[in-house]
C-alpha cells in the first residue's frame, strides 16, 4: 500500500509520516483529532513505520510482498442458499430502525 | 441545474471538438447466493430480509467467494476476448457512507480478474465498431438507500436515511472501457450500441438479468471532449443514474454539449459525478470525484488469492454458447435475410422478439411478418418501443399456430391480438369471449353461399358456366356475411361444390 501525498504541514526530513498525512487520514477515517494529536501521532505512526521498514531490508528484489500467510488460492463455496436472519434479527443491533430498514442520520455532501 | 442555454448546437461541439468516451457498466450476476455469503438474492423481497452476519459486516463473520460468480466472471472475461489473470486477489475499497455495512466494499483494484479485451459492436449503418475493453472485475453490489424528507427522495435537504441491505454483496462484474475515442458524431450512438451488445452477450451467456430497469445492468458514461489539435484527453465528467440504452444515448450527448458550451467560453470542466435525469434528459452535478488514494484500496485478508488454472479456464471457454454476433450471422443466413433487412429488424428491436416467437413454435417468416408490420404500427401509435408492447412472444405464437390451423383467419388473429394488446388474456380466452373463431361449421357456411349466390344469379351463371375466377365476389359476400369468420378457403371450395351440383 503506497501512503497517500503529504497535503499540508511540514514533513520533517526523514519521517515516513508527516503531520498533514496524519491529518489527511483522521479526515477519511473520520476521526476527531486535536491539533497536539497530530503532532503525538505522527511521532508514533512514524516509529511504527519505521519499524515495519526494517523488513524491507532483509526482503530481497525477487521475494514479492505478502498479504496472505497461508499458502492458500481457489477456496470456493457452492452457490447454494442459506437460511438468512429475519428482518428483527438483522436490525436487533441498529442503533435506530424504521419500516423494517436502518435509520441513519443524515448524510451531507457524499452522495454516491 | 443546467439551463438551456447553456448547451452548445451539437454541430458545434463537432465541428470544435472531439469526445472522448469511458464506459463502466456494472452488472449483477444471476447467482443464487450473493459473493461472499449463502444468502439468497431475489429480487422484490422484503427490506432486510436477505442479509447474514457476513453481508451486515457483523464483528467476526467471514467471507467465503461464490464458485459460480468466478465462473461467471471468467466466461464473461472470455466472451470479451479478455485474458484472464493467472492469479488475482480481492481488496478492500474504504469509505464511509452507510450503503456498505461493512465501511468498505469488496472489489479488485491493480489485479482485475479479466484484462486487455474488446467487443465489437454493430451500428445503426450495419457497420461495426470495436470497442476495446479494459478490464472486467468482481465486486459486490450495494445496499438501497431511501432518503425521507427534503424534496424528492434526493440526499439535499433530507433529514435521513433508511437503509436495506438485501442487494448488499450480490455479486457484481464491472466492465471497464478503455477509452473510446474516434467516434466523432457518432459517440452517443457507439455508447448506446456498446451497452446494447454487451447486454444481449451477457444476457447470451445467462449470467445477468440484464435489467436495466430494475439495476441489474447500469452503466456509467465517462464523457470528455478535446480540441481539435489537442494531445491528451481533456477533464472527464462520469455521469451516473443511466439506466436505459436511450438514456446512455442522451446522457452522453448532453454531456457533449454542456461541456462544449463551457469550454468554448474559457471555462473548465470540473472532474466530478454527475447524475442523469430521466425527465429533463439532462445531467445535474452530483458530488467531486475522490482521488483513487482517497479509497485506501488494500489486498482484502479474509479471502484468499485466486487462481484460475489453465484448465479449468479452457473448460470454462467450452461452456460459452453461441455468441450474438455469431447467432446473428446464423439467423441472417436461416431467415434468407440481407445485411440491410436485418439490421433493420436489429434497429426495430424486433429480432428478440422474433427469436422467442419462433421459439415459442412459430415459423420465422410468419413472425418476423407480425412484429416488423402490425405489431411495429401499434408500437408507433402508442409511442412505445416493440419490447414494450403488452404482448408476449408466446402468445403471438399462439395467434400464428391458429392461423396455420385453420382456426382464424388474418382478419380474426388481428383482432385476437388487439384482444392481447387490449388485456384481455390469453389468444383463446379472448377467440372465446369475443366470439372470433372462424366459422368452420359447414352447414352454417352452406347457408351463407346459397344466400349469396341467390342475391346474384348472374354470378353464379357465369361461375356454372366454367368462369370460376368469378367466385371471387361470392367469397366477398360470404365474408362479409359471416362478419370475416369464414375460411376464405373453404367457402371457395363450397361455393364451386355447389354450382357443380345445381
Amino acid at each position: 500500500m503506497s501512503l497517500p501525498t503529504p497535503s499540508g504541514g511540514s514533513a520533517s526530513e526523514g519521517r515516513a509520516i508527516s503531520r498533514g498525512d496524519v491529518a489527511h487520514l483522521a479526515k477519511l477515517a473520520r476521526l476527531a483529532v486535536t491539533e497536539d494529536e497530530l503532532d503525538l501521532f505522527a511521532g508514533q505512526l512514524d516509529v511504527i513505520l519505521q519499524s515495519v521498514a526494517t523488513v524491507g531490508e532483509v526482503a530481497a528484489d525477487d521475494i514479492p510482498p505478502t498479504s496472505h500467510a497461508v499458502p492458500l488460492t481457489n477456496v470456493f463455496r457452492e452457490d447454494v442458499v442459506r437460511p438468512c436472519l429475519t428482518q428483527e434479527q438483522a436490525l436487533s443491533g441498529a442503533p435506530a430502525a424504521e419500516d423494517g430498514r436502518f435509520r441513519v442520520p443524515r448524510i451531507l455532501g457524499e452522495e454516491q | 441545474m443546467t439551463s438551456v442555454a447553456d448547451l452548445m448546437a451539437y454541430d458545434e461541439v463537432l465541428d470544435r471538438f472531439d469526445p472522448v468516451l469511458g464506459l463502466e457498466v456494472h452488472t449483477e450476476l444471476n447467482t443464487q447466493t450473493k459473493m461472499f455469503c449463502g444468502c439468497t438474492t431475489t429480487f422484490g423481497a422484503e427490506q432486510n430480509t436477505q442479509t447474514c452476519p457476513i453481508c451486515l459486516g457483523l464483528p467476526g463473520a467471514l467471507p467465503v467467494v461464490n464458485a459460480v460468480g468466478i465462473e461467471s466472471a471468467i466466461r464473461i472475461g472470455l466472451a470479451l476476448n479478455c485474458e484472464i489473470a493467472q492469479w488475482c486477489r480481492f481488496a478492500r475499497k474504504n469509505y464511509f457512507y452507510p450503503d456498505m455495512p461493512k465501511n468498505f466494499q469488496t472489489s479488485q483494484y491493480d489485479e482485475p480478474i479479466a484484462f486487455n479485451g474488446w467487443l465489437d459492436v454493430l451500428l445503426d449503418d450495419g457497420s461495426v465498431f470495436r470497442v476495446e475493453i479494459e478490464r472486467a472485475h468482481m465486486e459486490e453490489d450495494t445496499g438501497k438507500s431511501l432518503h425521507v424528507g427534503g424534496s424528492a427522495g434526493r440526499i439535499h435537504g433530507a433529514e435521513y436515511s433508511l437503509l436495506d441491505y438485501n442487494r448488499a454483496g450480490v455479486p457484481l462484474i464491472e466492465i471497464v472501457t478503455k477509452p473510446i475515442t474516434g467516434t466523432g458524431e457518432r459517440a452517443p450512438e457507439v455508447a448506446r450500441a456498446y451497452v446494447s451488445a454487451l447486454r444481449d452477450l451477457l444476457r447470451a451467456l445467462n449470467v445477468s438479468d440484464v435489467r436495466m430497469d430494475q439495476g441489474s445492468l447500469r452503466c456509467d458514461a465517462n464523457v470528455s471532449l478535446m480540441t481539435k489539435d489537442a494531445t491528451e484527453f481533456g477533464t472527464r465528467t462520469e455521469t451516473k443514474n443511466v439506466n436505459s440504452l436511450r438514456s446512455v444515448e442522451r446522457a452522453v450527448r448532453f454531456e457533449m454539449c454542456r461541456q462544449g458550451a463551457i469550454l468554448a467560453t474559457g471555462g473548465s470542466i470540473l472532474q466530478e459525478t454527475r447524475h442523469y435525469e430521466e425527465v429533463s434528459q439532462s445531467t445535474r452535478s452530483g458530488r467531486i470525484k475522490e482521488t483513487a488514494e482517497d479509497y485506501r484500496y488494500f489486498p482484502e485478508p479474509d479471502l484468499v488469492p485466486i487462481a484460475p488454472s489453465r484448465e479449468w479456464v479452457e473448460q470454462l471457454r467450452a461452456t460459452l454458447p453461441e455468441l450474438p454476433w455469431e447467432r446473428n450471422n446464423r439467423l441472417k443466413a436461416d431467415w434468407n435475410l440481407s445485411d440491410e433487412e436485418f439490421r433493420d429488424l436489429v434497429n426495430a428491436g424486433a429480432l428478440e422478439l422474433i427469436v422467442a416467437t419462433v421459439d415459442a413454435g412459430a415459423p420465422a417468416d410468419e413472425a418476423r411478418s407480425w412484429w416488423v408490420a402490425y405489431l411495429t404500427q401499434q408500437a408507433n401509435t402508442r409511442g412505445v418501443e416493440l419490447a414494450e408492447l403488452p404482448i408476449t412472444p408466446a402468445r403471438l405464437a399462439r395467434v400464428i399456430v391458429l392461423i396455420a390451423e385453420g382456426k382464424l383467419t388474418t382478419t380474426l388473429a388481428r383482432q385476437v391480438v388487439d384482444g392481447v394488446l387490449a388485456g384481455e388474456g390469453e389468444p383463446d380466452e379472448i377467440i372465446a369471449a369475443r366470439g372470433l373463431a372462424v366459422v368452420s361449421d359447414d352447414s352454417a357456411l352452406l347457408a351463407a353461399v346459397d344466400e349469396a349466390l341467390a342475391e346474384q344469379p348472374d354470378i353464379a351463371e357465369k361461375i356454372r358456366s366454367g368462369k370460376v375466377a368469378a367466385a371471387g365476389a361470392i367469397v366477398g359476400a360470404v365474408m362479409k356475411k359471416t362478419k370475416g369468420q369464414a375460411d376464405a378457403k373453404r367457402v371457395r371450395e363450397l361455393i364451386l361444390e355447389r354450382c357443380a351440383e345445381q
